[in-house]
Formats: C-alpha cells, sequence, structure tokens
C-alpha cells in the first residue's frame, strides 16, 4: 500500500513525524456529520455532530446508553450508519478500511483476546500485525503487566485485562486512538497510570478519542469535551469554557441548622443571586460570588445565631454542567 | 487546571521519554501477521484440554478400541480400514467441531473485533484461521497414524498424495461447515450443535459404519455426507492405495463450496 512506502521511506522524521506518514495530514482526526444510527425502534445516535483536531484529546463524555460506543464503533468503521457520515484520518472507515485501520489504535469495551491466550502472546499477536510495532516487553512492563504475562487471559483481572486492552490499542504507533472507557475496573494506580500515558500520547501527537462517564476523567484529560445525551450532542468545548459557560456562574456552600428562614438572606443580596437549601442543612448560594456575598452570608447567619461550617466557594465543575444537561434522576 | 497544564504535569513525572510514542503507522509483514496467528492458534488449541480431549484422544481411543475389539464390522485389514475412518473423524474433529466452537467463542470474547480492528487484512483473518487448523490436523494425523502404524496398518505408497488432497478437502469441506455453524449463532448454541453434529456424523454418517453396512438407502445418503465420503475416500487412499473416485471429491468440493459461500455472508465478527 502507498502510505507504508512512505513510512518506511521516511528517514528520521521528528517530532512532527505523524504530519509526514499522514496520506491527509489537514483532514481532521475524525469528523462527523448528521450522523444517525438505529436499533430496531431504538435510536442510539440521532444526527450526531463531532469535530475532533488532529493531536488532541477529546472525550465524549454522557451517561450509560448515550451513544458513546455506538459513535466510536461507527467511527471504527464496525457499524454502518443509517444516515450521515463519518471521516477518520479524512477516510470512510467503512469503504478506506484496510487504509484506515493501520493508523488507528482500538481499545473495545470488554473482552478483545481469546480466553486461553496469555498475555503477551495477545500483545504479540497484535504487534506482528504493525510495521513499526512498540516493543511488547517494555510495554507490557510499562503498563505493570510484566508479572501476568504468562497468565491466561481470562485468569487476568479486570483492571489487567483493561491494561492489556490498552496495550494492544497502542503498540502499533498509531496516528489516533480510540479508547471506550479505558479506566472503567481499574484501581486508582492504574487510573493515574492511563491518565499519564494519554498525558504522553498527547505530548507526542497522537490524536486519543476516549469515552468516559467520569467527569474527573475528562476534565483532567480532554482537550475537547462533547457531552452527549440520547444519541446528540447536548453541548461542547474545553472543559474551561463548559464550566465558565455562564460566566458569572458560581456556588458557594456552607452547612447549618436544617430549616432555616432563606427570606432575609434573599433580601439581603442583590437582585439575581439564588438561595436555597439542596440537602438537609446544607445550604447553596448560586451567582457571582464576591467579597460582599460572602461577608452578607456570613451576617445574615450572626444574625440567626448560627454558625456558618464547611463554607466553600467553586465554580460550577464539569459535573454540575454534565447533571444540568443531562438530568439529575438516574434512569433505566 | 487547564488541560494546557495537565499535560504539563503528566509529562513531567517523566515516566515516558518524548516521543516513545510518536506515530509510526503501518501494516505488519502478511508472512509474518500469518505466521503469528496460526501459530498462536495453533498452540491455543493444542493447549485446550477439551480440544485435545476431542481432536486426539477420543479419536486415539476409537483407532485402538477400533482395531482390537471385534465390536464393530469393518473390511480386512482391520487396522487400514480403523485408521481411514479414524482419520475422517479427527479432521472431522478439529475443522469442523473444534473451528466452530473456537470461533462462536473468539466472537463472544472480541477476538475477532480485536484482530479486525488491526492491520490484519480480513481475508489473512480466515486463512490464519484455516492455517491454524491445518497444523492441528497435521499434529493429529502424524500421532494417529504412528499408533495406527504400530497396530498394523502398512499405508500402500500409491495412496499418499489422495490421502493428503482428501485430507485438505476433507478440511476445507469440515472448514467451512464449522465457520458457517460457530460464525452466526451464539457461543452456547453453536457449543450444542457442533458436537451433536459430530456425534450424530460418528454414529451413522460412515465413520463407525461404513456405508457398506448400512441399509441400500441409507448407504446413499452417507456416501453424500461430507463424513461419509472423507471415511470412504481414505479408505481406498489408505488401505486400496487407490484414487477415490470422482465422487468423494465432488462431495466434499460441494460441501466446502456452499458451506463457504453461505459463512461468508452470515459470520458475524461478535
Amino acid at each position: 500500500m502507498g502510505e507504508d512506502a512512505t513510512t518506511h521511506a521516511a528517514p528520521e522524521i521528528g517530532q512532527l513525524g505523524f504530519a509526514v506518514v499522514s496520506p491527509n495530514p489537514h483532514s481532521p482526526a475524525v469528523e462527523v456529520s448528521g450522523l444517525v444510527k438505529r436499533y430496531g425502534p431504538t435510536v442510539a445516535v440521532n444526527g450526531l455532530e463531532l469535530l475532533h483536531e488532529r493531536g488532541t484529546v477529546l472525550a465524549l463524555l454522557g451517561p450509560n446508553g448515550a451513544g458513546k460506543t455506538t459513535t466510536v464503533e461507527l467511527c471504527e468503521g464496525f457499524l454502518r450508519p443509517d444516515d450521515g457520515t463519518v471521516r477518520v484520518l479524512g477516510l470512510d472507515p467503512i469503504a478506506q478500511s484496510e487504509q484506515l485501520r493501520p493508523r488507528i489504535g482500538v481499545m473495545p469495551q470488554g473482552g478483545g483476546a481469546y480466553p486461553g491466550v496469555r498475555a503477551d502472546e495477545m500483545l504479540r499477536l497484535v504487534a506482528a500485525c504493525a510495521a513499526n510495532p512498540l516493543d511488547p516487553a517494555w510495554l507490557l512492563d510499562t503498563l505493570g503487566l510484566t508479572s501476568a504475562s504468562r497468565t491466561s487471559y481470562k485468569r487476568l483481572s479486570g483492571g489487567q485485562q483493561q491494561r492489556l486492552s490498552l496495550a494492544c490499542a497502542l503498540v502499533g504507533r498509531p496516528e489516533l486512538v480510540f479508547l471506550d472507557e479505558p479506566t472503567a475496573g481499574m484501581d486508582p494506580q492504574a487510573r493515574r497510570l492511563v491518565w499519564e500515558l494519554i498525558g504522553a500520547l498527547r505530548a507526542d501527537g497522537v490524536s486519543v478519542l476516549l469515552t468516559t462517564h467520569l467527569m474527573d476523567e475528562a476534565e483532567e484529560l480532554a482537550d475537547h469535551v462533547v457531552i452527549v445525551d440520547q444519541g446528540r450532542v447536548v453541548a461542547q468545548g474545553s472543559p474551561r469554557e463548559l464550566t465558565a459557560n455562564q460566566a458569572d456562574e458560581q456556588h458557594l456552600r456552607f452547612r447549618a441548622k436544617a430549616g432555616m428562614d432563606l427570606r432575609l438572606l434573599r433580601e439581603a443580596l442583590p437582585e439575581g443571586y439564588r438561595v436555597r437549601e439542596a440537602t438537609h442543612g446544607g445550604y447553596l448560594v448560586e451567582g457571582h460570588i464576591d467579597p460582599q456575598v460572602v461577608s452578607a452570608v456570613t451576617s445574615w447567619c450572626a444574625q440567626q445565631g448560627v454558625l456558618a461550617e464547611e463554607l466553600s466557594v467553586s465554580r460550577r465543575s464539569l459535573e454540575d454542567v454534565f447533571l444540568e444537561l443531562t438530568g439529575r434522576e438516574l434512569r433505566a | 487546571m487547564t488541560t494546557a497544564e495537565a499535560g504539563e504535569r503528566v509529562t513531567e513525572s517523566g515516566r515516558f521519554q518524548p516521543g516513545t510514542f510518536r506515530p509510526a503507522p503501518g501494516r505488519g509483514r502478511l508472512g509474518r501477521m500469518l505466521l503469528t496467528q496460526a501459530r498462536t492458534e495453533t498452540i491455543l488449541t493444542l493447549r485446550n484440554g477439551e480440544q485435545v480431549l476431542l481432536t486426539l484422544l477420543i479419536p486415539l481411543v476409537l483407532l485402538i478400541g477400533l482395531t482390537l475389539l471385534h465390536v464393530l464390522p469393518l473390511p480386512e485389514p482391520r487396522a487400514g480400514s480403523a485408521a481411514a475412518r479414524i482419520f475422517a473423524l479427527a479432521v472431522m474433529s478439529s475443522a469442523f467441531t473444534g473451528q466452530a466452537i473456537g470461533l462462536g467463542f473468539d466472537r463472544r470474547y472480541g477476538v475477532l473485533k480485536r484482530l479486525a480492528a488491526t492491520a490484519l487484512p480480513r481475508w489473512l483473518l480466515a486463512a490464519g484461521r484455516i492455517a491454524a487448523a491445518l497444523a492441528v490436523v497435521v499434529v493429529q494425523l502424524v500421532v494417529l497414524g504412528a499408533v495406527a502404524a504400530v497396530l498394523g496398518w502398512r499405508p500402500p505408497a500409491a495412496g499418499l498424495a489422495w490421502l493428503v488432497l482428501l485430507v485438505l478437502l476433507g478440511t476445507f469441506a469440515f472448514g467451512a461447515l464449522g465457520v458457517l455453524v460457530g460464525g452466526a449463532l451464539r457461543a452456547e448454541i453453536v457449543l450444542a450443535v457442533a458436537n451433536i453434529v459430530w456425534f450424530v456424523l460418528l454414529l451413522v454418517g460412515g465413520i463407525a459404519l461404513g456405508a457398506d453396512a448400512l441399509p441400500t438407502g441409507l448407504a446413499h445418503v452417507v456416501a453424500l455426507l461430507p463424513s461419509g465420503a472423507l471415511a470412504q475416500g481414505l479408505h481406498a487412499a489408505m488401505v486400496d492405495g487407490t484414487g477415490p473416485g470422482w465422487q468423494p471429491v465432488a462431495v466434499l468440493l460441494g460441501w466446502g463450496v456452499v458451506a463457504g459461500a453461505l459463512a461468508a455472508r452470515t459470520t458475524k465478527l461478535t
């Protein structure tokens, strides 16, 4: 194939090497428009739009059943869209699958190995499919799998299986990796490691598209967060843009005795502030929080003869945005 | 924290040298991919206790039993006739039952999807499985052939080329049927169907009982089954040292082509 020849001919390709080896270096990592996928009467993806710039980390964030995995599998060419277009590195994932697959790394959600295969055998098999693979032994060591390398897949713990799956996604030195819930089932150390790894991928110019329902993961890792719900994009932007959407929105929280009369506090605050007892004895003031507002709250408490405890001021977290957009109710 | 800060902090922690993951994509060499996949799948089959029972131990016990115990009618020389039947059983066991069950569970565990997401071309994915199935058949026939020789089978030199051809055709026909069953149904159903078909073909498909020991009507049907055709053809090659005639060859080819064409449409990755 054409791009193989280019790859081999490229001498020392330097820091921006990915631009040299890529046949369409200017096309986005992923470009999706009007994407629709139905399963019978269920619409899993419903007119989704997505633009993932090269060399960045994009997080698809959404509740379970939001259509994240379906979207990723449409991008990987495992599913055929009912409508809309998908371009990955400028290629059609189904019609140009043979050209695309050498250039992407895929970490599916769960599974992905023969039950009886040993960890190192599986990784070496996937490595053999690539022209310039990373050293499998090094990768196993990096992911803390050396001691498990002779263990059969079915005997690995869930977190170890996830790490092996991640290794398989990375071993071919892809330009773009799809990581479907990469840290699911991992302990905090492994999770930290995966976060570092994703940081290193990004620093080396690899584009990363990951799905997660963990806010902190999206907030920590992603350049661009796309919040999806019921198969469509409900919000997107950098974590900062999303959380600072309403520039003045901030929270002041404090604890005091439950059931206090908030009328006087509302009168003490300027127009536009919202005050409520969000939880039993947990009070929330929403609006632009400045020293005057803090002072008004504490003096109101003093008037009431109560001590405000655990008083804190915070910007909206991604979690707040997420829950606002996707609803607070637990879904079936 | 901004993501730029996050990126810096993560890199500063210094676990990864800059440039470690610098993209260098490309497809591996075809020969190496084929060899690695075939070797991995062959080793997995030979390491799997149930597969060894199915592909080696049961045929071995039946080979010895058929040869030494005069329970079932067999043409003389008994050792050669038994070897021909058991070679047919061995091919059916690994290429059909083993392949079907393996494929059913590989789909269940996402192996096909995993491999389909690599640079491995789809045709190579199939070729790797076929190569692995053939490698297992070779191991089976070497072991069974050695035991049959000890029991008194004297292979006629003139039949060896026919033996190789028939084993290839048999692996093709049964392998295609195995992929047809294993590629479309749920893993548990595959397990049940593949074992039942194996058992039925063993009993009345021309292996335990030769076509000549069956009523005439049934004998004609059995000769059209892949098991019956393979057993008959192998008997000619391994005992008489002659060609099998056109019928067993046509039967095996026919099953293989039809099952293969169907399997190409029905096989799913998951």
